[in-house]
Protein backbone atom coordinates (compact mmCIF):
# COMPACT_ATOMS: atom_id res chain seq x y z
CA UNK A 1 0.00 0.00 0.00
CA UNK A 2 2.95 2.33 0.53
CA UNK A 3 3.45 2.60 -3.22
CA UNK A 4 0.17 4.53 -3.35
CA UNK A 5 0.80 6.84 -0.38
CA UNK A 6 0.37 10.62 -0.74
CA UNK A 7 1.35 13.25 1.86
CA UNK A 8 -1.37 14.63 4.18
CA UNK A 9 -1.75 18.33 3.24
CA UNK A 10 -4.44 19.84 5.49
CA UNK A 11 -3.33 23.48 5.08
CA UNK A 12 -2.94 23.50 1.28
CA UNK A 13 -6.17 21.52 0.93
CA UNK A 14 -8.07 23.88 3.22
CA UNK A 15 -6.79 26.97 1.36
CA UNK A 16 -7.63 25.29 -1.95
CA UNK A 17 -11.12 24.49 -0.69
CA UNK A 18 -11.68 28.10 0.43
CA UNK A 19 -10.60 29.33 -3.03
CA UNK A 20 -12.98 26.88 -4.74
CA UNK A 21 -15.75 28.21 -2.48
CA UNK A 22 -14.77 31.83 -3.18
CA UNK A 23 -14.97 31.13 -6.93
CA UNK A 24 -18.42 29.56 -6.47
CA UNK A 25 -19.63 32.62 -4.51
CA UNK A 26 -18.21 35.05 -7.08
CA UNK A 27 -19.78 33.15 -9.99
CA UNK A 28 -23.16 33.47 -8.28
CA UNK A 29 -22.61 37.15 -7.41
CA UNK A 30 -21.36 38.18 -10.84
CA UNK A 31 -23.10 35.79 -13.24
CA UNK A 32 -25.89 34.29 -11.14
CA UNK A 33 -24.71 30.77 -11.90
CA UNK A 34 -24.01 27.57 -10.00
CA UNK A 35 -20.32 26.64 -10.23
CA UNK A 36 -20.86 23.07 -11.38
CA UNK A 37 -18.00 21.87 -13.56
CA UNK A 38 -20.11 19.49 -15.66
CA UNK A 39 -22.85 22.06 -16.12
CA UNK A 40 -20.37 24.66 -17.35
CA UNK A 41 -18.66 22.15 -19.65
CA UNK A 42 -21.89 20.70 -21.08
CA UNK A 43 -23.30 24.17 -21.69
CA UNK A 44 -20.20 25.19 -23.61
CA UNK A 45 -20.88 22.44 -26.15
CA UNK A 46 -24.67 22.86 -25.99
CA UNK A 47 -25.19 26.58 -25.20
CA UNK A 48 -28.55 27.90 -23.99
CA UNK A 49 -28.53 30.81 -26.42
CA UNK A 50 -26.26 32.49 -28.96
CA UNK A 51 -23.90 34.21 -26.51
CA UNK A 52 -24.09 31.69 -23.68
CA UNK A 53 -20.90 29.89 -24.73
CA UNK A 54 -18.73 32.97 -24.18
CA UNK A 55 -18.63 33.10 -20.38
CA UNK A 56 -18.35 29.31 -20.30
CA UNK A 57 -15.35 29.33 -22.66
CA UNK A 58 -13.74 32.09 -20.58
CA UNK A 59 -14.28 30.18 -17.36
CA UNK A 60 -12.91 26.93 -18.80
CA UNK A 61 -9.88 28.83 -20.14
CA UNK A 62 -9.35 30.39 -16.71
CA UNK A 63 -9.46 26.95 -15.09
CA UNK A 64 -6.90 25.54 -17.52
CA UNK A 65 -4.60 28.53 -16.89
CA UNK A 66 -4.31 27.58 -13.21
CA UNK A 67 -1.48 25.01 -13.57
CA UNK A 68 0.51 27.54 -15.62
CA UNK A 69 -0.10 30.22 -12.97
CA UNK A 70 1.06 27.68 -10.37
CA UNK A 71 4.15 26.90 -12.47
CA UNK A 72 5.11 30.58 -12.60
CA UNK A 73 4.54 31.19 -8.87
CA UNK A 74 5.74 27.89 -7.39
CA UNK A 75 8.36 27.02 -9.99
CA UNK A 76 6.91 23.64 -10.98
CA UNK A 77 3.78 21.98 -12.31
CA UNK A 78 1.28 20.83 -9.64
CA UNK A 79 1.47 17.22 -8.45
CA UNK A 80 -0.26 14.89 -10.87
CA UNK A 81 0.09 11.16 -10.48
CA UNK A 82 -2.36 8.83 -12.12
CA UNK A 83 -2.22 5.41 -10.45
CA UNK A 84 -4.65 3.84 -12.94
CA UNK A 85 -4.17 2.62 -16.54
CA UNK A 86 -5.54 4.54 -19.57
CA UNK A 87 -8.40 2.06 -19.91
CA UNK A 88 -9.60 2.99 -16.41
CA UNK A 89 -9.49 6.69 -17.34
CA UNK A 90 -11.56 6.04 -20.48
CA UNK A 91 -14.10 3.74 -18.81
CA UNK A 92 -14.26 5.88 -15.65
CA UNK A 93 -14.72 9.02 -17.76
CA UNK A 94 -17.58 7.47 -19.74
CA UNK A 95 -19.34 6.36 -16.55
CA UNK A 96 -18.80 9.78 -14.96
CA UNK A 97 -20.34 11.40 -18.05
CA UNK A 98 -23.41 9.16 -17.87
CA UNK A 99 -23.72 9.62 -14.13
CA UNK A 100 -23.63 13.41 -14.13
CA UNK A 101 -26.37 13.68 -16.75
CA UNK A 102 -28.78 11.41 -14.86
CA UNK A 103 -27.65 12.58 -11.42
CA UNK A 104 -27.82 16.23 -12.46
CA UNK A 105 -24.41 17.28 -11.16
CA UNK A 106 -20.99 16.39 -9.84
CA UNK A 107 -18.74 17.15 -6.90
CA UNK A 108 -18.74 20.90 -7.49
CA UNK A 109 -22.40 21.31 -8.49
CA UNK A 110 -24.04 19.02 -5.91
CA UNK A 111 -21.23 18.57 -3.38
CA UNK A 112 -20.27 22.23 -2.97
CA UNK A 113 -22.90 24.56 -4.45
CA UNK A 114 -26.00 22.42 -3.82
CA UNK A 115 -25.00 21.35 -0.31
CA UNK A 116 -24.17 25.00 0.51
CA UNK A 117 -27.77 25.91 -0.44
CA UNK A 118 -28.89 23.05 1.84
CA UNK A 119 -30.66 21.49 -1.16
CA UNK A 120 -32.08 18.12 -0.10
CA UNK A 121 -31.55 16.82 -3.62
CA UNK A 122 -27.88 17.76 -3.59
CA UNK A 123 -27.32 16.32 -0.12
CA UNK A 124 -28.90 13.02 -1.27
CA UNK A 125 -26.85 13.04 -4.49
CA UNK A 126 -23.62 13.75 -2.62
CA UNK A 127 -24.25 10.96 -0.10
CA UNK A 128 -25.01 8.62 -3.01
CA UNK A 129 -21.87 9.36 -5.01
CA UNK A 130 -19.54 9.48 -2.01
CA UNK A 131 -20.79 6.06 -0.86
CA UNK A 132 -20.42 4.67 -4.39
CA UNK A 133 -16.88 6.02 -4.68
CA UNK A 134 -15.81 4.53 -1.34
CA UNK A 135 -17.21 1.14 -2.38
CA UNK A 136 -15.67 1.31 -5.86
CA UNK A 137 -12.19 2.17 -4.58
CA UNK A 138 -12.43 -0.61 -2.01
CA UNK A 139 -13.46 -3.13 -4.66
CA UNK A 140 -10.83 -2.02 -7.19
CA UNK A 141 -7.95 -1.90 -4.71
CA UNK A 142 -8.75 -4.62 -2.21
CA UNK A 143 -11.08 -7.11 -3.91
CA UNK A 144 -9.87 -7.04 -7.50
CA UNK A 145 -6.42 -6.12 -6.23
CA UNK A 146 -5.83 -3.32 -8.77
CA UNK B 1 -16.23 42.52 -18.49
CA UNK B 2 -18.44 39.42 -18.49
CA UNK B 3 -15.82 37.37 -20.26
CA UNK B 4 -12.91 38.75 -18.23
CA UNK B 5 -14.71 38.16 -14.92
CA UNK B 6 -15.60 34.60 -15.95
CA UNK B 7 -11.97 34.01 -16.89
CA UNK B 8 -10.71 35.25 -13.51
CA UNK B 9 -13.32 33.25 -11.59
CA UNK B 10 -12.28 30.17 -13.57
CA UNK B 11 -8.65 30.88 -12.71
CA UNK B 12 -9.51 31.21 -9.01
CA UNK B 13 -11.46 27.94 -9.11
CA UNK B 14 -8.54 26.26 -10.91
CA UNK B 15 -5.96 27.51 -8.41
CA UNK B 16 -8.19 26.15 -5.65
CA UNK B 17 -8.32 22.75 -7.38
CA UNK B 18 -4.55 22.72 -7.94
CA UNK B 19 -3.68 23.71 -4.34
CA UNK B 20 -6.24 21.40 -2.80
CA UNK B 21 -5.11 18.24 -4.60
CA UNK B 22 -8.58 17.57 -6.11
CA UNK B 23 -6.96 17.36 -9.55
CA UNK B 24 -4.47 14.68 -8.49
CA UNK B 25 -6.03 11.20 -8.85
CA UNK B 26 -3.47 9.60 -6.51
CA UNK B 27 -4.61 11.92 -3.73
CA UNK B 28 -8.31 11.62 -4.52
CA UNK B 29 -8.23 7.81 -4.63
CA UNK B 30 -6.30 7.74 -1.36
CA UNK B 31 -9.04 9.76 0.31
CA UNK B 32 -11.48 7.00 -0.60
CA UNK B 33 -9.08 4.18 0.31
CA UNK B 34 -9.94 3.83 3.98
CA UNK B 35 -8.62 0.27 4.05
CA UNK B 36 -5.29 1.21 2.46
CA UNK B 37 -3.13 4.31 2.06
CA UNK B 38 -5.76 6.71 3.46
CA UNK B 39 -5.08 10.44 3.00
CA UNK B 40 -7.77 12.55 4.74
CA UNK B 41 -6.74 15.83 3.01
CA UNK B 42 -9.92 16.03 0.93
CA UNK B 43 -12.04 16.50 4.05
CA UNK B 44 -10.33 19.89 4.34
CA UNK B 45 -11.09 20.74 0.70
CA UNK B 46 -14.76 19.89 1.12
CA UNK B 47 -14.95 21.68 4.48
CA UNK B 48 -13.26 24.86 3.24
CA UNK B 49 -15.31 24.99 0.05
CA UNK B 50 -18.63 24.25 1.77
CA UNK B 51 -18.28 26.75 4.62
CA UNK B 52 -17.09 29.50 2.25
CA UNK B 53 -19.90 28.87 -0.23
CA UNK B 54 -22.55 28.55 2.49
CA UNK B 55 -21.55 31.89 4.05
CA UNK B 56 -21.05 33.67 0.70
CA UNK B 57 -24.37 32.50 -0.77
CA UNK B 58 -26.21 33.87 2.27
CA UNK B 59 -25.12 37.37 1.32
CA UNK B 60 -25.19 37.02 -2.47
CA UNK B 61 -28.66 35.45 -2.68
CA UNK B 62 -30.18 38.33 -0.66
CA UNK B 63 -29.50 40.59 -3.64
CA UNK B 64 -32.28 41.07 -6.18
CA UNK B 65 -30.04 40.00 -9.08
CA UNK B 66 -26.45 39.15 -10.00
CA UNK B 67 -24.17 41.92 -11.33
CA UNK B 68 -24.67 40.65 -14.88
CA UNK B 69 -27.90 39.07 -16.01
CA UNK B 70 -31.47 39.29 -14.85
CA UNK B 71 -31.69 36.64 -12.16
CA UNK B 72 -30.00 33.84 -10.30
CA UNK B 73 -30.18 30.50 -12.09
CA UNK B 74 -30.81 28.11 -9.24
CA UNK B 75 -32.13 24.57 -9.82
CA UNK B 76 -35.74 24.40 -8.66
CA UNK B 77 -36.18 20.63 -8.53
CA UNK B 78 -36.80 19.09 -5.14
CA UNK B 79 -37.70 15.45 -5.79
CA UNK B 80 -35.29 12.76 -4.69
CA UNK B 81 -35.83 9.92 -7.14
CA UNK B 82 -34.11 6.87 -8.56
CA UNK B 83 -32.74 8.93 -11.43
CA UNK B 84 -30.94 11.31 -9.04
CA UNK B 85 -29.64 8.59 -6.73
CA UNK B 86 -28.77 6.12 -9.49
CA UNK B 87 -27.07 8.72 -11.67
CA UNK B 88 -25.08 10.00 -8.71
CA UNK B 89 -24.07 6.46 -7.69
CA UNK B 90 -22.93 5.85 -11.29
CA UNK B 91 -20.91 9.07 -11.11
CA UNK B 92 -19.28 7.79 -7.92
CA UNK B 93 -18.35 4.48 -9.58
CA UNK B 94 -16.67 6.35 -12.45
CA UNK B 95 -14.89 8.70 -10.03
CA UNK B 96 -13.62 5.71 -8.08
CA UNK B 97 -12.36 3.97 -11.24
CA UNK B 98 -10.64 6.99 -12.82
CA UNK B 99 -9.72 9.12 -9.79
CA UNK B 100 -10.72 12.27 -11.65
CA UNK B 101 -13.97 14.18 -11.29
CA UNK B 102 -14.82 16.86 -13.89
CA UNK B 103 -14.05 19.83 -11.59
CA UNK B 104 -10.73 18.27 -10.70
CA UNK B 105 -9.79 17.35 -14.26
CA UNK B 106 -10.73 20.51 -16.18
CA UNK B 107 -8.08 22.78 -14.57
CA UNK B 108 -5.48 20.00 -14.89
CA UNK B 109 -5.96 20.08 -18.69
CA UNK B 110 -3.60 23.06 -18.44
CA UNK B 111 -0.72 20.75 -17.46
CA UNK B 112 -0.85 19.38 -21.01
CA UNK B 113 -0.91 15.82 -19.66
CA UNK B 114 -2.62 13.54 -22.20
CA UNK B 115 -4.18 11.37 -19.44
CA UNK B 116 -6.28 14.33 -18.29
CA UNK B 117 -7.42 14.90 -21.85
CA UNK B 118 -8.31 11.21 -22.20
CA UNK B 119 -10.52 11.40 -19.10
CA UNK B 120 -12.22 14.66 -20.16
CA UNK B 121 -12.77 13.34 -23.70
CA UNK B 122 -14.35 10.13 -22.37
CA UNK B 123 -16.47 12.22 -20.02
CA UNK B 124 -17.81 14.31 -22.90
CA UNK B 125 -18.66 11.18 -24.91
CA UNK B 126 -20.53 9.88 -21.85
CA UNK B 127 -22.35 13.18 -21.30
CA UNK B 128 -23.62 13.49 -24.86
CA UNK B 129 -24.49 9.81 -25.19
CA UNK B 130 -26.44 10.05 -21.93
CA UNK B 131 -28.24 13.19 -23.12
CA UNK B 132 -29.37 11.37 -26.26
CA UNK B 133 -30.52 8.38 -24.22
CA UNK B 134 -32.17 10.62 -21.64
CA UNK B 135 -34.35 12.29 -24.28
CA UNK B 136 -35.70 8.89 -25.32
CA UNK B 137 -36.56 7.75 -21.84
CA UNK B 138 -40.23 8.16 -20.91
CA UNK B 139 -41.24 10.76 -18.35
CA UNK B 140 -38.00 12.67 -18.20
CA UNK B 141 -36.99 15.86 -19.94
CA UNK B 142 -33.43 16.49 -21.10
CA UNK B 143 -31.29 16.45 -18.00
CA UNK B 144 -28.95 19.26 -17.25
CA UNK B 145 -25.72 18.38 -15.54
Amino acid sequence: MDAFATPFTPVASLIGGVLIGAAAVLLMLVHGRIAGATGILTGFFAPEDRDDWRWRAAMLAGMATAPIFYLVVAGGMPALSVPVPPLALAVGGLIVGFGVVFGGGCTSGHGVCGMARLSRRSIAATLSFMAATFVTVFVVRHVLGG
Amino acid sequence: MRVLSAYLIGLLFGIGIVLSGMGDPAKVLNFFDLAGSWDPSLIFVMGGALVTTFLGYRFVLKRPAPLFGVGFKIPGKTEIDARLLGGSALFGVGWGIAGFCPGGALPMLGTGDHRVALFVGACLVGIFAARQLSRRLPGAGAAKA
